[in-house]
């Protein structure tokens, strides 16, 4: 079995990314940067409660991983949808 | 080498493999000069990365299932319906934000002519801009 530290590391990895994203987003000079920003952390966010979940042996996180991947999808097309200033 | 360190020893590789992406993408995002090269770092990196996470908890719980670790399948099966997920919604938003972008008026870096100017806009949004003219 691959060690809980080495796991651990690369949901540290995973993390250091997360904040070089967030950077971008109080950064972004214009407001789809920062939807790029929020749409990366998403994914990264996704993946890190699948490895938490692969850590701590807990399948729950993996089913909210799911949920948050279609909830945010959703937030993303809507916030896209609004830039546009279309009609809904 | 039994079978058990073998398997140990790809999910490593993939783990790694899937974490570099993951951290590339995180650094183009904030290294590159525009909307459209920061989507494709970005977006494609992330999603790439994912795959190759979730390959691996997929392997790690097909190890824990074939020595009857009645939590193995359980964990294989959520990750695939997670993997599918990602994979489905994380291209699409891209393509959303993009058309967003471009139809808000952004413009790559160094662009001088849009040959999409006028053309994508909808039928209701062009009226309009003709009405406030």
């Amino acid at each position: 079995m691959i060690e809980a530290e080495t796991l651990y590391l690369i949901l540290g990895l995973l993390i250091l990314s997360i904040v070089l994203c967030i950077i971008r987003v109080f950064k972004g000079p214009t407001a789809p940067d920062r939807v790029v920003g929020l749409d990366t952390i998403n994914t990264l966010v996704i993946v890190s409660m699948i490895v938490y979940g692969l850590v701590s042996s807990s399948v729950i996180y993996i089913d909210v991983a799911i949920v948050y991947a279609l909830l945010s999808y959703i937030s993303t097309l809507f916030i896209a949808k609004y830039l546009e200033g279309g009609e809904f | 080498m039994s079978i058990s360190q073998i398997v140990d020893y790809i999910a490593i590789i993939l783990l790694a493999i899937g974490t570099f992406f993951s951290i590339l993408g995180g650094l183009g995002l904030l290294r590159f000069p525009d909307v459209y090269t920061r989507l494709h770092a970005g977006t494609k990196c992330t999603t790439f990365g994912a795959i190759f996470i979730c390959g691996s908890v997929v392997l790690l719980g097909l190890k824990m299932w074939y020595f009857a670790n009645p939590d193995g399948s359980v964990l294989t099966i959520h990750t695939i319906g997670a993997l599918i997920a990602i994979l489905v919604t994380n291209p699409t938003g891209a393509h959303a934000i993009a058309r967003a972008a471009h139809r808000s008026g952004v413009k790559p870096v160094g662009a001088v002519v849009d040959d999409l100017e006028g053309k994508t806009l909808r039928k209701s949004i062009s009226k309009k801009k003709e009405a406030d003219k």
